[in-house]
């Protein structure tokens, strides 16, 4: 196409950064960039609903934490799993999970749609938290990472040691970010961009919507699965607070704060949040205070997220003949306007 | 069983009745729908034309009565199923989707006729039954020149083209218009009334239309409502004459300019 397109040429400049990141970088900073990149995945998951799908979830953590209690739960005491088996099963569990919320949850919208993914997901937590399985609500430990062990002794690569678990966080992120572009693209993702803008006119047209958003629902289930494996992984600790509402929150509002419906926007929030976080935490214990107003100048500053940035400094210098649908997916002025009309 | 065979009506409604609550909106309507057949409903406001147009596509559950469509009974079908029949409507209020283009619209809808859109991987843009239906609802509908332009930038009387040609574009039987001409000017309505006029040959169409040139200059049969009730129905000539029609117009008072449309129309 030749076009200078954000959501080609950003991510490769980033990927490339990053790929250049545990040559230049610390065990610390290796270690930070690591969290930060599996919760890029976890952003990007939430993002194919809210921003691609307009269904916001405040229940996302719910299938970030079943995976990482799978593992928990699969993972022998004093050994280690094998990935190979315990990844696609831990990201199996988020999906059934997902699929059973979604089938009751997609039943409502609006505001109350909010509510119950919200329900849910704080059912797993007290389920997690009360009833005394996998630890309760002192959580468990996971003593060794899961080895990436392939049939012949063969062993790709360690997540034990820091930089090779860097160099996966960074191929699941770049991996993700491809997969759901290319969903986006597909009829499937042309649908779910319908069901966002009009819902009634897709159904008008012909479209069993019901389905198309439960299969979106399930897909970013399973991707957000992804991210609480590794994240367990990462961390070897899993306890009920990876399922608690303001995980949710937060992962919602890296999703607003980046931009909705581009995913880079999702995943340059998850940079920033974190980051910011990182620098605030640095400087004061009352962090908090100062997070919140970098918030709310963020958010009226930059209606349209961090991504906007870009896409009006773009935006000025060419103007494509016509905006791709999939990607001007804030367009504030567009909304008004479809408002306006109705 | 979908074809257009000259026994079947392409709609066949009997005894239609749907009540919010207290209220009557739709009460034992009959109406028939030849293949090929332009059908108007007219009506003083909240007379239930639009009602009646959400019951026959499915957007409302109707509390009594049979709609058959090209012999299938559908009362109670959710709306993308009786869509998927055959059924294409269109909306009073333009009911695009603004920010994309005006061939993405169409594609959309056309793709609503594939079997599945459940694929994930392959490129919309490189499946081609969907483009081609699209192509040919937006020449069709004239618009072909506008077609990658993004809806919203569309004039008004185009995007009520556009949401007719989005109907098109999922290859409908049954097309069901409610008010496509709804605040358009005299030159837009003309060349809206030139597409209906030409849909009519394929189409089976049931049109609710405020504008009695347009409804009288298209229309094959008139069903008049009035407060949920049928009040008259026949070819234009016998409705133009009907003194129930008069009475009940007159007796609106609100629509005093529709009635003085009625006599320019004679």
């Amino acid at each position: 196409m030749g076009r200078l397109s954000p959501a080609l040429l950003l991510p490769l400049l980033a990927v490339a950064a990053l790929a250049a990141g545990p040559l230049v970088a610390g065990t610390f900073y290796v270690q930070l960039l690591t969290k930060i990149m599996i919760l890029v995945v976890f952003a990007m998951s939430l993002d194919l609903l809210v921003g691609c799908a307009g269904l916001v979830s405040l229940g996302h953590a719910a299938y970030f934490g079943v995976a990482a209690y799978a593992l928990a739960a699969l993972s022998p005491q004093y050994e280690a799993a094998n990935l190979w088996l315990t990844l696609p099963a831990a990201m199996a569990v988020s999906a059934l999970a997902a699929l059973v919320i979604g089938f009751l949850v997609l039943r409502t919208s609006g505001v109350y749609f909010i509510m119950a993914t919200l329900a849910f997901a704080q059912m797993l937590y007290a389920f997690f938290a009360e009833s005394g399985v996998i630890g309760g609500s002192d959580g468990v430990y996971i003593y060794s990472k899961p080895e990436a062990l392939l049939p012949g002794g063969l062993k790709p690569f360690d997540l034990e040691r820091t930089t090779d678990f860097y160099y996966v966080a960074l191929a699941a992120m770049a991996g993700v970010y491809v997969l759901l572009r290319t969903i986006l693209h597909s009829l499937f993702g042309r649908v779910l961009v319908g069901i966002r803008d009009n819902e009634q006119r897709m159904r008008s047209l012909g479209f069993q919507t019901f389905r198309y958003k439960l299969a979106a629902f399930v897909i970013s289930g399973a991707l957000a699965g992804l991210a609480g494996y590794l994240s367990a992984a990462q961390f070897g600790f899993v306890n009920p607070e990876l399922l608690n509402w303001h995980r949710s929150g937060e992962v919602l509002m890296m999703v607003i704060l980046g931009g909705m419906g581009s995913l880079y926007g999702a995943a340059l929030g998850a940079f920033v949040l974190v980051l910011v976080e990182d620098v605030l935490g640095g400087l004061t214990t009352h962090w908090l205070l100062p997070m919140g107003i970098f918030i709310i100048a963020a958010v009226f500053l930059l209606p349209e997220g961090i991504a906007g940035l870009w896409r009006s400094g773009l935006g000025r210098r060419r103007r494509p003949a016509a905006p791709d649908p999939v990607e001007v997916a804030t367009d504030a002025a567009a909304v008004e306007e479809a408002a306006a009309d109705a | 069983m979908r074809d257009m065979s000259p026994g079947i009506p392409a709609l066949s409604v009997r005894g239609l009745t749907k009540r919010f609550g207290g209220l009557l909106a739709v009460a034992d309507v009959c109406l028939d729908v030849a293949p090929g057949e332009i059908h108007a409903v007219i009506g003083p406001n909240g007379a239930g034309k639009s009602t009646l147009i959400n019951l026959l596509s499915g957007d409302l559950r109707p509390t009594a009565g049979s709609i058959r469509i090209n012999g299938t009974e559908v009362s109670g079908w959710s709306a993308d199923r009786v869509a998927r029949l055959g059924v294409g409507r269109s909306y009073q209020r333009n009911n695009i989707f603004p920010r994309f283009t005006a061939f993405e619209n169409c594609r959309l809808a056309a793709q609503a006729r594939l079997p599945s859109s459940m694929r994930f991987f392959r490129p919309a843009v490189s499946i081609r039954g969907p483009q081609e239906q699209a192509e040919h609802a937006l020449q069709l509908a004239g618009l072909d020149r506008r077609a990658d332009l993004p809806a919203q930038a569309l004039s008004h009387g185009e995007k009520r083209l556009l949401e007719i040609a989005m109907t098109l574009a999922t290859s409908p039987t049954l097309l069901l218009l409610d008010e496509p001409l709804a605040g358009t000017g005299a030159e837009e309505a003309a060349g809206i009334v030139a597409l209906l006029k030409r849909l009519a040959a394929e189409h089976a169409i049931v049109l609710v239309e405020h504008d009695m040139d347009a409804v009288f200059s298209l229309a094959d049969r008139i069903t008049v409502m009035v407060d949920g009730i049928v009040v008259e129905s026949g070819d234009p000539e016998t409705v133009r004459n009907s003194a129930a029609v008069q009475e009940a117009y007159l007796g609106t008072g609100e629509a005093d300019h529709e009635m003085g449309a009625f006599a320019d129309a004679r």
